[in-house]
């Protein structure tokens, strides 16, 4: 694809690089990327994919911007708190580069929409924060043989690689089950540092550089790991599996009618009771009798400022288990009902509780 | 044999280390696991695949002696 005048000037940093010249730029220019996630992986890879010239940049995200997304999504300015992150990035994007095609999806990415999505497009990056979508993404580029830049981020340390590149490993090859619902906690329940997902990030926006430029050594089959606190960093080799990649391109699979939710046990056959911010306000309109345990720090805001509330932060709730009633209803909260579900799953089953329901969709939008 | 088993993730929080030298005579990964997760009891509730000299592999690996391991968990975050 040609480059303008105005073009060739505008890249003429990367032209100069006999690793990408003219034909790099226009191979850029040629490229489509899909970037799942407008978040903290998403922001500085969409960033950094604007400035470079990729043709075609797509973004799904269904979320809105929250104040607590600003510590880290530098995208995004106080204005934009309350709108989809994906049409409030391209808004910011297309002032950084005009001369990029972007497309914007808002609604949640799903077993229904992601194959002739993905097939729109040359790369795919993965910057999710849940389980269920990252096997989602992976199997969905394992069907349409599109190379996926990963990146993962827990606290200080981050995990980069590209999967089903010239048959590389998927994530599948690396982590063939889900771990336990509930037993990894991301970013909104655990806190991170905010430069972190940018470096991340950073680093997946290079591999797709890589990846359509066709130079140097793609992270493909190796996972780069890296820790903010000591700088270490550790490149593991992941090796394929035929049996994992098989079971994906397999007819037996049927990806449009997978349940990845269930998958990653999301959805239980024995479900939690759960109530909503709106009936737990009935509640106490009734004055009905009951208690809340509060499984967050005592920081954490907005807090529900009732008598019957009694804060048990997750890590102190061993010490806490004699303060919690037997008898009553209790209601579990926490920030977002990823803590409160885990902290039901543990008294139930470690305690033998029968009274305690989930907040599910947490109390961050109580008032 | 001297192993150095390095912690990443939850599974630096659940051992309470970053890094760490073990001498004994394991055979298998399967072995080495199971003696990692006596040793630290949160490790059993934690998913993680290992590596052995930088090469993820599955616990019927036969370990030949002083290698480098990684416990190496999922992260969700983004």
């Amino acid at each position: 694809m040609n480059l303008t005048d105005q073009e060739k000037n505008r890249y003429s940093r990367h032209i100069s690089l006999k690793e990408v010249g003219l034909s790099g730029q226009e191979k850029l220019k040629a490229a489509k990327v899909l970037i799942i996630g407008a978040g903290g992986l998403g922001c500085p890879a969409l960033q950094y994919l604007t400035a470079a010239g990729i043709g075609t940049i797509g973004i799904i995200d269904f979320d809105t911007v929250d104040e607590t997304n600003l510590q880290r999504q530098i995208l995004f300015t106080v204005n934009d708190i309350g709108t989809n992150k994906a049409t409030a990035a391209k808004k910011r994007l297309i002032q950084l580069n005009p001369n990029v095609n972007f497309n914007v999806y808002t609604d949640k990415l799903t077993t229904k929409n992601a194959l002739s999505l993905f097939n729109n497009y040359d790369v795919i990056v993965d910057g999710t924060d849940n389980f269920s979508t990252r096997y989602l993404i992976n199997d969905a580029s394992v069907i349409t043989n599109k190379p996926l830049a990963y990146g993962a981020i827990y606290k200080f340390e981050g995990q980069v690689t590209v999967f089903n590149h010239n048959n590389g490993p998927s994530y599948r090859c690396l982590f063939p089950e889900p771990p336990k619902a509930g037993s990894v906690p991301n970013c909104s329940d655990i806190g991170v540092i905010g430069v972190l997902p940018g470096l991340i990030g950073t680093q997946q926006a290079n591999e797709v550089l890589k990846l359509i430029l066709e130079i140097g050594n793609p992270l493909s089959g190796k996972l780069l790991t890296y820790n903010a606190l000591d700088n270490s960093s550790l490149t593991l080799n992941v090796p394929r599996s035929e049996e994992e990649i098989e079971k994906i391109k397999s007819d037996n699979f049927s990806f449009e009618t997978m349940d990845y939710d269930f998958f990653c046990g999301l959805l239980k056959q024995e479900k939690m009771k759960e109530i909503s911010i709106e009936d737990l306000k009935k509640w106490y309109e009734e004055s009905k009798d009951f208690q809340v345990i509060d499984v967050r720090a005592d920081w954490e805001l907005p807090r529900i400022n009732k008598e019957n509330v009694v804060v048990i932060p997750l890590d102190e709730l061993q010490n806490g288990i004699p303060k919690i009633s037997k008898s009553k209803d209790v209601v579990v909260i926490c920030q977002h009902g990823v803590r409160s579900k885990f902290a039901i799953e543990a008294l139930e089953r470690e305690y033998n509780f029968t009274n305690l329901i989930d907040l599910s969709e947490g109390a961050a939008n109580w008032k | 044999m001297t192993l150095t088993i390095k912690y990443f993730g939850m599974t630096a929080e659940g051992s309470g280390k970053t890094e760490e030298s073990v001498h004994s005579n394991y055979s298998s990964i399967a072995e080495l696991k199971k003696d990692i997760i006596n040793k630290h009891p949160k490790l059993e509730k934690i998913n993680f695949k290992i590596a052995a000299n930088q090469t993820i592999v599955n616990e019927d690996y036969l370990l030949s002696g002083d290698e480098e391991i990684a416990l190496l968990p999922p992260f969700a975050g983004g």
